[in-house]
């Protein structure tokens, strides 16, 4: 029997990094563990499903499923996954995707979700679920119980847990699984994708990350930043302000509502360290802050610091970095 | 085109942590004395999405919120900018209400008001974050929905919408009625007028108890209830690099990220 339902996300045809982190993060629960891959032509799919850490691999195949696009039928797929395999607790990565299927979900089945988890764990007396969440933009952390009904729908921050090693030795069991969908389904009709024309290295990816706020003042200082960037091997981020004024494009926005970056170092320039901005960058190995107020958010979270205006620091903190990279 | 647009009142999200209290009884957050509440940020993108579709096609905006404790002068915002009627769902029996019971007590409330063609909500609320009241609410009403509107259209009984997406955006359509929320890529909300603000205050919001709406709160369950809340300590230690001028600190930090290796 199915104790955890992991929803095995993809993305580039492959499985979605998130879904090697939901298996860790199960593992910290009691049960057994089975991931749902749902598509059309799962052969490979599955086959690299199995190679993670669970008991079974569930297969839904449906040609409706084919572009993955159709959140609606998504949702109803996983409905009815749920009813055949009467889950306890189901596990989804808080992606674009599911943060808004985990909820639909549960309103469908009539049962309790938690957004954006960044930690679960069982309560030994009941057996049942305990997560944190960030709650007020990250200013406070909240404890939650998910009460009697089943299963508990658990949705997880990305990059929170390591993800689980691939063992291609492991061989889950494979079963498939009926689903009944047609496109009446289907309310929302997609109609394509927009791409906003950004450079270089992925945000969330790259191992250095560059980023402005309101204290740069306008659209211009951007090029420096990139600049920076560049010799650092990094990509340019920007806080909301500065998305929303129109001096960066809304993908580069880092926070709650933005991009999650990892990486080793970042770098911020005029941004002042709320916390719905910390909130995407609390992964950052090391931060360093660049702020003309000694008194700001950001030089708590900081590592290295220098209090004063950008305009004069940046360009020779960029020449130097130069030197010493190319030295 | 009749809208209802959710608007939740909320801890104003930008005050500062040290004016934070936790009310450990209640697992609530507070706010040191005489900081007002404002609307959640996203619900006054979403009343501004509200007003820019009624431009278009003419109509009815009517704005809803769930709570207990209003403050009047700011719930009245959404009228001063300019929607037609205010509905206010307030019961001292609302204080702790979860999303389950939001979104049980939103969709009883909207079948009160009547035909509607589009219901618009914020993304997400800045106080629990959880960006699932209307995806809930749309389950429950047998809506399509569609979340992170950066640009919203009606034509021809449909909404075409350019949803906000990670790298860049998505377009999408839903025949009407469907519940659409809104981003802050939609544009920064309108200021009130003066002569909005004059209009808002010679009208009084309709205010209806949860009797009004045939429930019962004492029989909500929680689905999942809050059992602790604490406010996470800050790493830093940061070390300040100072110089002489700033153009020489800029050039110290650039050795001393040497020296970690970090670059
Ligand atoms: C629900 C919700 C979600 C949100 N999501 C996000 C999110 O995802 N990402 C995000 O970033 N924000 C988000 N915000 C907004 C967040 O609360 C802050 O308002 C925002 O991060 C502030 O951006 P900022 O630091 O650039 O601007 P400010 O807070 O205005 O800070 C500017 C800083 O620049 C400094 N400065 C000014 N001039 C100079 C100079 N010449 N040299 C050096 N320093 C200078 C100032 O001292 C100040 O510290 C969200 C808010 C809410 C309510
Ligand atoms: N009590 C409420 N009254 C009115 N609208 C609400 C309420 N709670 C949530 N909403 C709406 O649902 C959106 C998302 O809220 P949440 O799911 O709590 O993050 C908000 O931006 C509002 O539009």
């Amino acid at each position: 029997m199915t104790e955890i339902l992991i929803v095995a996300e993809q993305l580039d045809g492959g499985l979605h990094p998130v879904v090697g982190e939901l298996v860790t993060a199960a593992q910290g629960l009691e049960g057994d563990r089975a991931l749902v891959v749902l598509g059309a032509d799962l052969n490979e799919l599955s086959k690299t499903a199995t190679s993670l850490d669970v008991d079974e691999v569930y297969v839904v195949e449906h040609r409706l499923l084919l572009e993955q696009t159709s959140e609606d039928l998504f949702v109803a797929a996983l409905e009815q996954v749920c009813r055949q395999t009467e889950p306890r607790v189901v596990l989804i990565g808080r992606t674009f995707l599911g943060r808004d299927v985990g909820p639909r979900l549960a309103y469908r089945l009539g049962v309790g979700v938690a957004q954006d988890c960044i930690g679960l764990k069982q309560n030994e007396d009941s057996g049942r679920v305990v997560v944190t969440r960030p709650v007020y933009g990250g200013n406070a952390v909240a404890t939650m119980a998910f009460g009697q009904q089943n299963p508990q729908v658990v949705i997880v921050r990305p990059r929170i847990y390591e993800s689980v090693e691939k063992d291609v030795s492991r061989n889950s069991e494979i079963i498939p699984l009926t689903v009944n969908l047609d496109s009446s389904m289907m309310k929302v009709r997609h109609i394509e994708r927009v791409k906003s024309e950004v450079e270089g290295v992925r945000l969330e990816d790259a191992q250095v990350v560059v980023a402005g706020g309101r204290g740069i003042g306008g659209p211009e200082p951007f090029s420096q930043l990139s600049e920076l960037a560049d010799i650092l091997g990094g990509a340019v981020g920007a806080s909301r302000a500065a998305c929303d004024a129109g001096w960066a494009d809304h993908s580069l926005q880092i926070g709650l509502t933005g991009a999650t970056i990892t990486p080793d170092l970042y770098v911020t320039v005029g941004i002042s360290g709320a916390s719905q901005h910390m909130a995407g960058c609390s992964g950052a190995k090391h931060i360093v802050a660049v702020n003309k107020d000694a008194n700001a958010n950001i030089f708590k979270e900081a590592r290295f610091g220098v209090v004063g205006d950008w305009s004069n620091i940046l360009p020779s903190f960029i020449v130097a970095v130069r030197d010493l990279s190319t030295g | 085109m009749n809208i209802v647009v959710c608007v939740k009142q909320v801890v104003d999200p930008d005050v500062p942590t040290s004016a934070f209290r936790l009310d450990d009884e209640t697992n609530r957050v507070r706010v040191a004395e005489g900081i007002p509440p404002v609307i959640n940020g996203f619900d006054e993108n979403a009343v501004e999405a509200a007003l820019i579709v009624r431009e278009e096609t003419g109509g009815k905006i009517t704005a809803l919120s769930v709570g207990n404790d209003f403050a009047m002068d700011v719930m009245k915002k959404p009228l001063s900018m300019g929607v037609d009627d205010l509905v206010l769902i307030d019961d001292p029996q609302f204080f702790q209400l979860d999303a389950y019971a939001t979104v049980c007590v939103l969709s009883e409330a909207i079948r009160k008001i009547g035909e509607f063609d589009l219901i618009l909500c914020g993304r997400q609320a800045s106080d629990w974050d959880n960006a699932h009241v209307p995806l809930g609410l749309a389950e429950t009403l047998g809506l399509p929905s569609i979340t992170m509107a950066q640009q919203i259209e009606i034509s021809n009984s449909m909404v075409l919408v350019h949803r906000v997406f990670p790298d860049g955006y998505e377009k999408v359509e839903a025949d009407l009625p469907a519940l659409v929320t809104v981003s802050n890529e939609i544009g920064q909300p309108r200021y009130p007028t003066l002569r909005g603000i004059m209009a808002a205050s010679r009208k009084s919001p309709i205010v209806w108890t949860a009797r009004d709406l045939g429930i019962d709160p004492a029989r909500f369950e929680p689905k999942i209830s809050v059992t602790g809340l604490s406010i996470p300590p800050s790493l830093g230690e940061c070390e300040f690099i100072e110089a002489d001028t700033e153009a020489e600190a800029g050039s110290r930090l650039a050795q001393r990220l040497r020296e970690v290796k970090l670059i």
